[in-house]
């Protein structure tokens, strides 16, 4: 990786970094180091921005970009009294809501970049209010201000819009979206999130380390043994702490458990959304017995706040381990079953195939992970490319489809669920004794961790810096739908209006992790 | 009022809201009813018996109650059925975190149901804020809508949104059957 960067003067490694290979530039060869990477085919995973001001700089700008030999951050400094930074929107089309985040939420203002609409921060909130500066209160209350939203607009004979939400007529999250049609046909989405914007990334800073994986596990209630996981390994790797391998296999353990109770419950959905709710209900039973599995083995249905920094909080018996294995053996023959109704169903057939396509260069150039990016002949996978045990010793199988329809996207599930339970089978079995953590106090000051993690929905991200008295000074974090979200822009031109719920749901990406 | 007519006969044109309401207060059989004791248990327990929620989710919440309704504690067996819509809802469950960008919205749901209505605040972010004391959530739904019940938990299992529901026909069986037909509708 050096080698790439070392066409750039003045570059030097970022010492305080743990997690991923990390540099300085200066910040006018921000977007240089862009250029250079993007030659290169390396995809931008996350763009974020840091408030350095508890440690009398000014601010930092970062871009991490995936390689083929793990992640690289490249930090670049921005000066109190200039608070800009040259964009890299041009090299990377993920960088577009990036940067507009960073703008919104940071208040430092990409160079060259042409879309500054505000983006989770809606326009009725003062522009000058940038929530994730030190100089903001937490608990400050907002004015509401006018403002308006320049919309993409699109005109001529026929030509109308619909718009559709916040609040929608299925249970999912509230979100907007807006299309412009003529007749069936959509010629463009323009999505518009914010609607839950937490205020998850301030109130990091509030917390303790340990009290902070509890507020992990809730930025997608859906993933939360993966984002507590990535959240977990970010301070692990900041503070150089190794944890146990017993501990490694527990958190496999979930993180598989709950990608097959999540991939049951899309697969039962998506034939839902093609009016087929038979399968919605059949799927439905399944879930409910991997997560009663998951009640009786951890104490939780959705195994929240099992991982805590330096392992996990409660240990596997011999009776939960069989109680999961019952289950995944009865999951299993009953799984197999549905599948073939599934396949054979010609009513679903119709509707699925063809439908939301979302092509491999698309899925390349807005760099998608996780289901999505497999089902468009993206082979990417953190379990393989960045692994960590016990994923180096069971070796996950990556199932990777070229067609990036609607079935693509269900199937890659088919097969993910099918894998995990192999998988739950081999880690329970070779599962080792020991410890289950070892213990954790705080970060050393001026330390930073970067990890990446593969959810359900596909690559977590979440990197923490501790401020000069060792407590949180930054949490980012990335959940696959911030990158994921635009794909469903891409893929829906084209198609009808009311495929469009059965498009949605095949990519089912966070409303909650995306606007934090 | 239109006084000193018959007001079932005016009434047959549905001229305004008024002549309606005017219809239902004044007539021979409702007086009848109203006196009558066993015809509030009835209506009530009519009404707790179907209780129809709106299915909308907020966050984490919203996973539980998609179990609640589905195979296995499946809600429908308590005649509580899931409508798209808020005019065709009695209950509006909030499920999950209410930020200050949703509220109004929330509000506005709440305000198309029609009367009877019920709230449910589900888990702690609705009944409380939860972890989320910050400039983006509010700090309980009870500050935009009034809520019936609250549950606590994080996120509450679907036994605890059944038992929520039993709570809520308790309440509703212990109800004034006539409460809204007192107050005036206005047109």
């Amino acid at each position: 990786m050096r080698k790439i960067l070392e066409i750039i003067a003045d570059l030097t490694p970022d010492v305080t970094q743990s997690g991923a290979e990390a540099y300085i530039v200066p910040r006018d060869k921000f977007n240089a180091a862009a250029k250079a990477l993007k030659n290169e085919g390396v995809r931008l995973a996350a763009e974020w921005a840091s408030d350095d001001t508890p440690f009398g700089e000014g601010f930092s700008v970062y871009a991490a970009y995936s390689a083929p030999k793990g992640y690289l951050v490249i930090r670049s400094k921005v000066p109190l009294e200039d608070q800009t930074f040259p964009s890299i929107v041009k090299k990377f089309t993920a960088a577009r809501r990036f940067e507009r985040q960073i703008h919104s939420l940071m208040g430092l203002t990409p160079i060259n970049n042409p879309d500054l609409r505000p983006w989770i921060k809606h326009e009725d909130w003062p522009a000058g209010a940038c929530p994730l500066r030190k100089t903001f209160d937490a608990r400050e209350k907002l004015p509401r201000v006018e403002g308006s939203y320049g919309w993409a607009r699109a005109e001529g004979e026929g030509v109308y819009e619909i718009a559709v939400g916040p609040v929608h007529a299925g249970v999912i999250e509230p979100g907007h979206f807006r299309f412009q049609s003529v007749g069936e046909d959509i010629i463009n989405l323009e999505t518009r999130f914010g609607y839950v914007h937490k205020g998850i990334e301030k109130r990091f800073e509030e917390m303790s380390w340990i009290e902070a994986s509890r507020l992990a596990g809730r930025v997608s209630g859906d993933s939360t043994v993966a984002h507590q996981l990535a959240y977990c390994r970010a301070v692990e790797a900041a503070a150089g702490i190794r944890v146990p391998e017993r501990a490694h296999w527990i958190r496999a353990l979930m993180v598989e458990i709950e990608r097959l109770a999540n991939h049951l419950n899309d697969i039962g959905a998506i034939s839902n959304d093609t009016a087929f709710s038979f399968l919605l209900y059949q799927f439905s039973i399944l879930r409910e017995k991997v997560l009663r599995a998951s009640f009786e083995a951890f104490g939780h249905r959705l195994m929240m706040d099992r991982i805590v920094p330096g392992g996990v909080n409660s240990d596997l018996d011999g009776r939960a381990a069989k109680a999961i294995l019952e289950t995944i053996d009865n999951v299993s023959v009953e799984f197999e079953r549905l599948v073939r109704i599934y396949e054979e169903n010609p009513s679903v057939e119709d509707r699925v195939f063809g439908t939301g396509v979302l092509t491999p260069e698309t899925a390349t150039e807005i760099g998608a992970v996780g289901f999505v990016a497999r089902s468009s002949g993206v082979r990417m996978d953190c379990r393989v490319d960045a692994p960590f045990p016990p994923y180096n010793r069971l070796s996950p199988r990556v199932t990777v489809l070229s067609s990036g329809d609607v079935h693509a996207r269900t199937w890659v599930r088919i097969e993910e669920a099918r894998e995990s339970m192999r998988l739950v089978r081999g880690i329970l079995e070779g599962m080792p004794a020991g410890p289950v953590s070892v213990s954790f106090s705080a970060l050393e000051a001026c330390s930073s961790g970067f990890s990446a993690v593969e959810g359900w929905r596909g690559e977590i991200i979440y990197w923490v810096q501790a401020g000069p008295d060792g407590s949180i000074n930054r949490c980012m974090v990335r959940d696959p739908s911030s990158v994921n979200w635009l794909s469903i822009e891409r893929a829906i031109k084209g198609n009808i209006v009311p495929d469009f719920p059965l498009c949605n749901k095949s990519f089912n990406q966070s409303y909650s992790g995306n606007d934090l | 009022m239109i006084k000193g007519k018959n007001t079932v006969e005016e009434a047959v044109s549905f001229t305004t809201l008024e002549v309606i309401a005017d219809v239902l207060r004044n007539n021979p059989v409702m007086k009848t009813v109203k006196h009558n004791p066993v015809a509030g248990h009835v209506i009530n327990w009519g009404r707790s018996s179907s209780l129809w929620p709106m299915m909308f989710g907020l966050a984490c919440c919203a996973i539980e109650m998609i179990s609640a309704a589905c195979s296995r504690w499946d809600t429908d067996r308590l005649g509580v059925i899931y409508r798209p819509s808020p005019r065709q809802s009695d209950v509006m469950i909030v499920a999950g975190t209410m930020t200050k960008k949703i509220a109004p919205a929330v509000k506005r749901l709440y305000d198309q149901m029609a009367e009877p209505r019920w709230v449910i605040a589900q888990g702690g972010c609705a009944s409380a804020g939860g972890p989320y004391n910050t400039y983006a959530v509010v700090q309980g739904t009870d500050l935009v809508v009034p809520v019936d019940v609250y549950i606590p938990g994080c996120p509450p299992r679907p036994d605890a949104l059944l038992f929520g529901f039993l709570q809520l026909m308790e309440k509703i069986k212990k109800e004034n059957p006539y409460i809204l037909e007192q107050r005036r509708i206005s047109g």
